[in-house]
């Protein structure tokens, strides 16, 4: 059940996302036009998901924790995609708005 | 029916106070919920009286507006947040859930115990924010009216209902998982009694969605008492996204409130039939779909807020999607009446009367999710007949249902089954004349949250407030005569109804263990024999 | 909650399990639960930024160059390593070694306060600069009010992400007691274990709040 993870692998990951921290910051400073937003952004998903996979060790767990953390997620989607559905598609009508 | 004084069970395995307010068992705990909760019931009622005797008359005479919003809005808090949502599962799911699967208790015991505390530091702040001169924002604390104009006790309300919170992420946190580790050999997800798949269902939504609303009440409070101005309009802040907060946990925690009582009507539909549910599968699963959609449709309380229409429609059509499921388990209840040999005990009656008015209900509700008709009956007494068809017709039902059904369990004695029978009738009576006429209201254009109305509303408005003090009658009687069983009441045998279900064959009341040994399941739920007499 | 963990075992299980198996996993399952209700607890706030953000980009941007890039580096690497030095501790713990355990535990404890130290050099430096959200707000411009959201925002943010580390400490202090009286082996160190996933959660946060405060619109 424990499953015991080589200290290697936690190293590793360290380094990963020490390289990742320093990755953002330089990207922050050049100009990438609308890809810096996606570049930052995919930079910390996949910090994010080495933390889980490895320090929280999901990638050793039961289907179950799998599931649990990507229902996690799911619903953090819904709240928003379905919230940002209203404000990004409320000026489409050419409505007179107050 | 032999008298089992001799026997040790959990009701007698210790006295005292100690024993009570320190007490891990989930059975004692649960009856720790059902002392609080009809306590909160009583408040709530009280406030609804208020609001009927007013209404009484066209002219805003018995109470001033302003403390009619305060009258409307603590109805409302404690109704929904301290009486319907830890109702059915801090009190008959505590008590039933480990039972049903075989288990000795939850697999968290003292957060258990926890959850109720928290539960009384939150009703205490709500309380307190009452008696020290109330709040008048409406249940749904709307910014930035709740933020910036109301000079009530917003925060202290808030508060309160932030700390209850985390009552419900715990209790829904323990079942889930006393659901998925603790259950007995052999009772595999499929050979569940409904009831538990009902609960596991609303564990989902109390521990997804209860924390959205905790942040939600933390930026208001941060607003109203530190001026970061999230949903300040002033600073280009959007009140609508405070809606969206809310409603992502208000809308599902209607369903905290309904699935919980389905699963109780299960129970009982199955039990005096005398058959198999039909379709198992599908009313289990259709638990979860519930579940699921709940949390997708939330925007239709937002459509006549200048939100986008183009969204509206998307949740439009999400909102009648959510009728599917709900549709399935009706169908299914009433394909199991079929040919069964159908008896009438109370619980039975409250079962029925469940399916009649969560029927309408839930197809108001469907009114109520197409965009046009919702534009002309927002904030009208429409909704607020809707929503008491699905709150009190619904869960309020489903849970004196079960109160009757498990009420030899829990205290080991039986109720007087007549008393019984006349008051389910008597609410049932009461609740359609209360509440029928407001569906009348609204429709011809009677809105919500006034204390005056126009003179020619008056006749519908004297219906409705004479149903609610029959209603009133009807639930004072269970009061009296539960707490009279429980000293004069006859013993109860272990399982009076005859019914399926690992919790009839342990003793009335349980012992404290719950089972002399671990029970091991062999069948599917609901292995009632085809043949057998109607019991009396 | 974490209390609750770290104070619930006596026993080699409790009376309502079988086995000390089904008590870990029953106690592995409850924290990731736990953390389920985190990640739509700090949602909120999240997607309260994401609408503000994209109504008011600018304001934003202009916004966030008040805050310290350099700091901000710092703490990330600083988090981080707390979370590596958290991962050791818990993997210590499962080999049964109880000195490395407490070194690590008092590793992560420091650095979580040099975090939160920083932090509120960083806090004190925005209240100089008058930058509190509300009647003391002192950026005078057009989009003013739009610039007050985003401090909202960022001091609800980070003070709920600070709040979560308090909490963590209180929770580490209990594991240090419990591991000099030696109550952790490698049998049994399921609190060691469950807090790891806990705080491992807080850096998470941190490492979307970093990029998303410090860093948009930087060039």
């Amino acid at each position: 059940m424990h499953h015991i993870v080589p200290l290697r692998v936690y190293f590793t990951i360290f380094a990963a996302l020490i390289v990742l921290t320093g990755t953002t910051v330089w990207a922050a400073f050049q100009d990438f036009g609308v890809m810096n937003d996606v570049v930052a952004m995919a930079i910390a998903i996949t910090k994010a998901t080495l933390v889980v996979l490895f320090f929280m060790h999901v990638r050793y767990s039961d289907r179950l924790t799998q599931l649990i953390v990507s229902t996690g997620i799911l619903f953090l989607m819904i709240l928003f995609v379905f919230t940002m559905a209203d404000p990004l598609t409320r000026g489409w009508l050419p409505l007179p708005r107050p | 029916m032999q008298a089992q004084e001799s026997r040790t069970n959990y009701l007698n395995a210790n006295y005292g106070i100690r024993s009570w307010l320190l007490t891990v068992d989930h059975k004692r705990i649960g009856l720790l919920y059902l002392g609080s909760v009809t306590f909160f019931f009583i408040i709530g009622g009280l406030f609804a009286g208020a609001i009927r005797l007013e209404l009484l008359t066209p002219a805003g005479d018995l109470v001033e507006s302003d403390t009619y919003n305060k009258l409307f809005t603590m109805h409302g808090i404690i109704m929904v947040f301290f009486f319907l949502i830890p109702s059915i599962p801090s009190v008959l799911g505590n008590f039933l859930i480990p039972i049903m699967i075989g288990a000795r208790d939850l697999a968290f015991p003292r957060l258990n115990l926890l959850s109720w505390y928290i539960y009384l530091v939150g009703s205490s702040f709500t309380l307190y924010a009452m008696v020290t001169g109330g709040v008048d924002t409406g249940w749904t604390f709307y910014t930035p009216f709740s933020t910036s104009m109301s000079n009530t006790n917003v925060i202290p309300t808030a508060l309160g209902i932030f700390i209850n919170g985390f009552s419900s992420i715990l209790t829904g946190l323990n079942f889930i998982v006393t659901i998925h580790r603790m259950r007995a050999p052999g009772l595999t997800w499929f050979r569940l009694p409904l009831f538990v798949w009902a609960h596991y269902a609303t564990s989902l939504i109390m521990v997804l969605g209860t924390p959205v609303l905790a942040i939600t009440i933390i930026m208001v409070g941060l607003e109203r008492g530190f001026h970061l101005g999230i949903f300040d309009p002033a600073l280009g802040g959007d009140p609508l996204l405070f809606q969206h907060l809310f409603w992502f946990y208000s809308h599902p925690a209607v369903y905290i409130m309904i699935l919980p009582s389905m699963g109780v009507i299960s129970e009982v539909i199955t039990c005096f039939s005398r058959k198999r549910i039909f379709g198992y599968e599908f009313v289990a699963i259709s638990s979860l779909a519930i579940a699921a959609l709940g949390f997708l449709v939330w925007a239709h309380h937002m459509f006549v807020t200048g939100m986008s229409v183009y969204a509206a429609m998307i949740f439009s059509f999400l909102s009648f999607a959510v009728a599917i499921p709900s549709a399935v388990k009706v169908f299914n209840w009433t394909a199991t009446l079929f040919k069964g040999s159908v008896s009438f005990e109370a619980p039975m009656i409250y079962a029925l009367g469940f399916i009649g008015l969560f029927t309408i209900g839930g197809l108001t509700g469907l009114f109520l999710s197409s965009l046009g008709v919702d534009v002309h009956v927002t904030d009208t007494y429409f909704v607020v007949a809707h929503f008491h068809y699905i709150m009190v017709g619904g869960a309020i039902m489903g849970y004196m249902a079960g109160l009757h059904f498990w009420w030899p369990k829990i205290s080991g004695r039986l109720y007087p089954e007549v008393w019984a029978r006349i008051a389910a009738v008597i609410i049932f009576l009461g609740f359609n004349l209360t509440f029928f006429p407001q569906f009348v209201l609204g429709y011809m254009g009677m809105p919500r949250r006034y204390h005056a109305y126009p003179d020619e509303f008056q006749v519908l408005n004297v219906m409705s407030t004479a149903g609610a003090s029959i209603l009133g009658v009807g639930y004072l009687l269970p009061l009296i005569y539960f707490a009279w069983s429980m000293r004069y009441g006859p013993i109860a045998s272990s399982n009076p109804w005859r019914a399926a279900g690992l919790e009839w064959q342990t003793p009335s009341p349980p012992p404290t263990e719950n089972f002399e040994v671990t029970p091991i399941v062999t069948q599917e739920a609901y292995t009632y024999p085809v043949q057998e007499v109607t019991v009396g | 909650m974490a209390n609750a963990i770290a104070t619930a075992h006596e026993h080699a299980h409790q009376h309502q399990f079988d086995d000390a198996e089904q008590q870990h996993s029953a106690s592995s399952l409850g924290m990731w639960i736990f953390l389920a209700q985190e990640i739509m607890f700090f949602g909120g706030l999240f997607l309260a930024y994401l609408a503000y953000r994209t109504a008011y980009p600018h304001a934003f941007v202009t916004a966030s160059h008040h805050l310290d890039v350099q700091l901000g580096t710092i703490n990330t690497a600083v988090l981080i390593t707390s979370s590596l030095t958290m991962a050791l501790a818990v993997h210590s713990a499962q080999l049964g070694k109880q000195r490395l355990l407490l070194v690590f535990l008092v590793a992560t404890l420091v650095l979580g306060g040099i975090f939160l130290g920083i932090k509120s050099v960083e806090y004190s430096h925005k209240f100089h600069e008058g930058l509190i959200p509300g009647p003391f707000f002192s950026v005078v411009s057009g989009d003013s009010g739009q610039q007050q959201l985003f401090f909202s925002l960022y001091f609800a943010m980070t003070g709920m992400h600070a709040l979560h580390m308090i909490i963590g400490f209180v929770a580490i202090l209990f594991l240090i007691v419990y591991t000099l009286r030696g109550k952790y082996t490698a049998a049994y160190n399921t609190p060691v274990e469950l807090f790891g996933l806990y705080w491992h959660f807080v850096d998470i946060v941190w490492i979307f709040l970093f990029p998303l405060l410090y860093l948009f619109g930087r060039h």
